[in-house]
């Protein structure tokens, strides 16, 4: 057998496991999940074709289908936007060579990602808890008394963005290691042109980062779109339908209305949407001559 | 401004250093002083969650602060009046599985796709790399039909037997680690005789401890923290995971609150200690997940 042979049958072979858990897990349910949407199917009689109907309802028909996508949104746009440029900042102050103990800092703000979900919902229940909670009882030393958070539809939103930026350490741990790969040589080069450290952060430092960047805020929108249990937990989607988030109003039409067509062309429109987000990425890249 | 005028004499210049330095040591103290501000909002919910757990009920709504009697007995408690013991029992049970599972499948995968030359290789490749972005509610409601046509629905089977099958972060980051271990090694195995399985097994799964370290510490990690999983493949409460048993003990009306709290901590210390003994695995793992080569 010549080499060419021998060395695709054991490439092949040795991913073997992958292909296989591709098909699976991966391949099949997306078309079967395709097929469902087009079906009325609440498992416990067999699906019935329905054609477009699942798609026109949602897009035509489902109020709610617009707020949860508008709740979604309001976390991609203000929680991903908040978070990045906050990360970035304490990622920028860590990455300063004068400062001492650097990884006590870094151990610091990666501890909250370690805390399992369930358990971050239950404190966090608490740390926004309107009358005792720790942030109101803060607020309230310099006189003002805090809002409601969770129970609030105006301020609901608002808290599960500070708990994503509380659980943000690996965005920072990240932007740390993209700083620490720039060189030293081009913050000395600008130095020498008379560039303050203002100057320095926005014509080097943002642009050297750029993939980083793009990496983060790509993993964290599709955080986002899965962002199940803390919602799930905390506010089950109220108050008000406030805080249905996609993954929520998904779960909930599957398992708790058993309208599992119906949650299968939610399924495909998130899929669209997030091959969407890919294929920006991908563009982005190359414009920004950033390619494996 | 500098870079035109001359330098005649020292005097000035050496001025312009001195005030530098004390530029940077203003600019310095800021950056502690920032940093200090920001570390303080990170840990208080943390000592928040520890205090809590110390409280009894009524104290626990009426002082955020420091418990006034530390009530050890939360955490007696806690693992009596809940199944504790089953559901550690349980996560764990799934955790040893997941864990054998990652290592065997992912070192495997991630070998075919850094260390042999075959075509289709990279193509086949990015598509794993695609599927790290597919949002998990995609494929949830055909894989829960899958699962419950094939009768798993109700055992550990949906959580443990798809970790036999690759993760495509740690495709990527054991992937990662094997390019880099010189190929002259490989090759003189192979004049020696050796096949490619032996040439994986002998020579680069025992160099590539830390990356293997950190797909094991990833795998306790999500397996430890998974929700939504259990919540909709385990339908027998016999066979709940931690994670799902607090939840439901939540859910219920008035639940014992320093006592979810004790069990917090219970369920997060393990985490802790984990990510103290190996901080380096964490890190290393978290910040080259960022750097695609």
């Amino acid at each position: 057998m010549n080499l060419k042979r021998k060395n695709l049958r054991n490439g092949l072979l040795f991913i073997s496991p992958w292909i296989i858990g591709f098909l699976v897990f991966t391949a099949y349910p997306l078309f079967s999940s395709l097929y469902y949407s087009f079906t009325e199917y609440n498992v416990i009689s067999p699906p019935t074709f329905v054609g477009w109907d699942n798609y026109k309802q949602l897009l035509f028909q489902d109020k709610l289908f617009y707020k949860v996508l508008g709740n979604t949104l309001y976390l991609v746009v203000f929680g991903i936007g908040l978070t990045t440029v906050v990360t970035i900042f304490i990622a920028v102050l860590l990455n300063n060579k004068n400062i001492k103990g650097l990884s006590f800092f870094r151990v610091v703000f990666f501890l909250p990602t370690l805390v399992p979900l369930v358990i971050l919902a239950i404190l966090w229940i608490w740390v926004l808890q309107p009358d005792n909670g720790i942030v109101n009882s803060f607020l309230h030393l310099f006189g003002t008394n805090g809002p409601g958070w969770f129970s609030s539809p105006g301020w609901a939103k608002p808290a599960f963005i500070l708990m994503m930026i509380w659980g943000s350490g690996r965005m920072i741990i990240i932007y740390l290691a993209g700083l620490q790969g720039i060189s030293a040589s081009l913050y000395e080069a600008a130095r020498i042109d008379g560039a303050g450290p203002i100057q320095q952060f926005f014509q080097i430092t943002l642009p050297m980062l750029k993939p980083v960047i793009l990496f983060n805020v790509i993993t964290g929108i599709i955080a986002v779109l899965q962002q199940f249990a803390e919602a799930f937990i905390i506010t089950d989607g109220g108050p008000d339908g406030s805080t249905t988030f996609y993954a929520l109003y998904l779960y909930q039409n599957a398992f708790q209305y058993s309208k599992m067509g119906y949650a299968s062309a939610m399924g495909w429109i998130l899929f669209v949407i997030a091959l969407v987000i890919m294929l920006v990425l991908f563009r982005l890249t190359k414009r920004w001559g950033y390619d494996g | 401004m500098t870079s035109t005028s001359p330098v005649p004499d020292v005097g000035p210049s050496i001025k312009k250093v001195k005030s530098k330095t004390r530029a940077e040591k203003l600019q310095t103290l800021i950056v502690y002083v920032l940093l200090i501000l920001f570390s303080l909002a990170f840990i208080v919910p943390f000592l928040w969650l520890i205090s809590g757990s110390l409280k009894n009920s009524s104290e626990l709504f009426s002082n955020p602060g420091i418990p006034k009697v530390f009530q050890w007995s939360n955490y007696k408690e806690a693992f009596t009046a809940f199944p504790f013991l089953l559901y550690l029992k349980n996560t764990l049970l799934i955790l040893v599985v997941n864990i054998f599972g990652c290592f065997i499948s992912n070192t495997l995968i991630a070998y075919g796709f850094a260390r042999i030359k075959w075509k289709f290789r990279d193509a086949i490749f990015i598509i794993v790399l695609t599927t790290m972005l597919l949002p998990f509610q995609v494929t949830m409601v055909p894989l829960f039909l899958l699962f419950q046509k094939l009768g798993w629905i109700g055992t550990f089977l949906p959580l443990t037997v798809p970790a036999f099958f690759g993760n495509p972060f740690f495709i990527f980051l054991l992937r990662q680690f094997f390019l880099g271990i010189p190929y002259e090694l490989s090759e003189s195995a192979r004049i020696d005789g050796a096949n490619e399985f032996k040439i994986f097994w002998r020579i680069v799964l025992p160099l590539s401890k830390p990356a293997i370290t950190t797909v094991i510490i990833f795998t306790f990690l999500n397996t430890w923290g998974d929700f939504i999983g259990p919540l909709i493949f385990l339908s027998n409460n016999k066979l709940y995971t931690l994670s799902l048993g607090v939840q439901q003990i939540m859910s219920v009306n008035d639940p014992r609150w320093p006592l979810l709290l004790a069990v917090g901590v219970s369920m997060t210390l393990p985490v802790l200690i984990i990510f103290f003994l190996m901080q380096k695995y964490f890190i290393q793992g978290i910040a080259m997940s960022g750097i695609k080569e």
